[in-house]
């Protein structure tokens, strides 16, 4: 690696350099490996196998067992005392709230995933690049912060 | 007989398998002797030679229970979730490396059931679709307290999930790959100075990323102190309430499988996979002093790697239910605010401490 400085104007200079190139040509630099698609074949293997184990667990268990039941019974459980109403009620919107930033969050985190496996190639210029978008990121989310998305104990 | 390669990859796959398998169903039981251990009881000893023989006999219990459906409940989705729950817990152990390669001859056999260039995203994408089991078997109990329990799960995965995948970033800066075998290779050391090869862990070079990793790891599988889902003090017992017979043992099973790959993924990460300390140098005395052939001793360095990958899953485990009883439940809100507001900056702020040790050439 460079061990360059990366002083104020060079890091402007960088920049200008970075907006002229073209980010998704420099993210698409995979190291070369002889992988092959059939690699993943066994996947479906595995995939078979846990499909079959499930599949036995639930018949056996479904023909063995006993089968009695009666209105009560078959109520559902709150804690002995008679079922009141629907469980499809609506949940406290935070939990919502909760969805839809990791929704945002998480594209955040697949689109480092090529930048970080690409890292050394990349050089200074991708670091200098995730550094403005690790800024932005942290922008948004010191934002939703002081919203209070996390004021749980509140409304 | 000959037998294609993609048959003894499929043998891999069968053993791991039922590796994992064995390792969910002795980890109630281990889970039971250490709580015991840790509490000053006796713990499960009728069933066999020290109760040896309990997780077999809660097996056939949990086959001959019987299968309730509650009122109201969305039956096909009842069934659907702790199937997906399941498949998605079995399908994530066989793109780890157990092992280096066995030689036999012309038969090389390698210890790693798939071995894929994606190796982590794919064990990641599996874990993150388990949420969903429990999401959709919650939902469809039709019970509040299931309900509770499957949106406190989901909104804590999701959470818990960003922190996890910023702190494997770190990781993958410094690896340049996905593969889980190639970043096990990268841990080995040829340096002359003995310990070096320790030193040549990850968890050397990333110790905050491993906190932060271990921490989201006790989150996503829903062990104390984060096991709000099923807290049975508040949710009798959360999203698997109304759930009887083998459709709650598979739920069980999907938890301890979960900790099994998270303990597997966390020993390949950042302490070395099947690398141990002295490798190269007990193959030389095996080679020079012993008068082995050099493939004979290196299948002899796998198959002391496996055991040693192994042993450092089983502490991990043992780590996992040591905490249980040790630490008591956070409340829902302090664990949405230390997944937020703590582990998601620490996890940025690491990736820039990495890079920037990178790119000054601190760390190679």
């Amino acid at each position: 690696m460079r061990p360059k400085p990366v002083g104020a104007t060079f890091a402007l200079q960088r920049l200008l350099v970075l907006l002229r190139s073209n980010l998704t040509a420099m993210l698409l630099v995979l190291p070369a490996a002889n992988y092959q698609p059939s690699d993943y074949l066994p996947i479906l293997i595995q995939f078979g196998l846990a499909l079959a184990f499930v599949a036995f667990a639930m018949i056996v268990s479904h023909l063995v067992g006993p089968k009695r039941n009666s209105t009560v019974k078959d109520a559902s459980f709150e804690c002995g005392i008679e079922s009141v109403g629907n469980a499809r009620t609506p949940i406290s919107v935070k939990y919502f709230l909760t969805a839809i930033v990791f929704v945002l969050f998480d594209v955040e985190v697949i689109f480092m995933y090529p930048w970080a496996v690409n890292f050394r190639a990349l050089g200074n210029d991708g670091f200098i690049a995730m550094i403005l978008f690790m800024f932005f990121l942290l922008a948004g989310f010191a934002y939703i912060i002081k919203k209070g998305i996390l004021r749980w104990n509140e409304a | 007989m000959d037998f294609p390669p993609l048959a003894w990859q499929g043998l891999v796959v069968l053993v791991v398998f039922g590796v994992s398998l064995l390792i969910a169903t002795y980890s109630t039981y281990a889970e039971r002797v250490i709580a015991a251990f840790l509490q000053d009881r006796v713990g499960p000893d009728r069933a066999g030679p020290f109760g040896l023989l309990q997780p077999l006999a809660d097996a056939v219990k949990l086959f001959t229970k019987e299968e309730f459906f509650p009122a109201g409940a969305n039956r096909a989705l009842f069934v659907f979730g702790p199937c997906l729950a399941m498949v998605t817990a079995l399908m994530s152990s066989a793109v780890i490396p157990f092992g280096n390669v066995l030689q036999f001859g012309e038969t090389a056999i390698h210890l790693q059931g798939i071995e894929i260039n994606v190796g982590m995203l794919y064990v990641f994408g599996m874990v993150s679709l388990g949420v969903y089991g429990i999401m959709i078997g919650g939902w469809a109990s039709n019970n509040k307290f299931s309900l509770l329990g499957a949106i406190r799960a989901a909104s804590q995965n999701i959470s818990y999930e960003i922190a996890m995948g910023l702190a494997l970033i770190a990781v993958l800066m410094m690896s340049g790959t996905l593969s889980l075998r190639e970043i096990t290779f990268q841990q080995v050391s040829d340096a002359p100075f003995v310990w070096q090869d320790i030193f040549n862990w990850n968890v050397m070079k990333q110790p905050l990323g491993f906190i932060i990793f271990i921490v989201c790891a006790f989150a996503e599988t829903n062990r104390t102190p984060f096991d709000l889902p099923e807290c049975e003090t508040e949710l009798i017992g959360g999203y698997h309430t109304e759930y009887s017979s083998m459709k709650m043992g598979l739920y069980l099973f999907a938890e301890y499988i979960n900790v099994f790959v998270a303990s597997a993924v966390m020993s390949v990460l950042y302490f070395g996979g099947f690398n141990f300390p002295f490798q190269a140098e007990l193959r030389n005395w095996l080679v020079s002093s012993q008068g082995l052939e050099l493939v004979t001793a290196q299948n002899i360095i796998t198959i002391l790697g496996l055991v040693g990958l192994f042993a450092k899953i089983f502490s991990f485990i043992f780590f996992f239910m040591w905490v249980r009883w040790t630490l008591p439940r956070f409340r829902y809100d302090q664990l949405m605010r230390l997944g937020w507001t703590i582990l998601i900056p620490l996890a940025i702020f690491n990736i820039m401490l990495t890079g920037g040790l990178i790119t000054f050439g601190v760390i190679k």
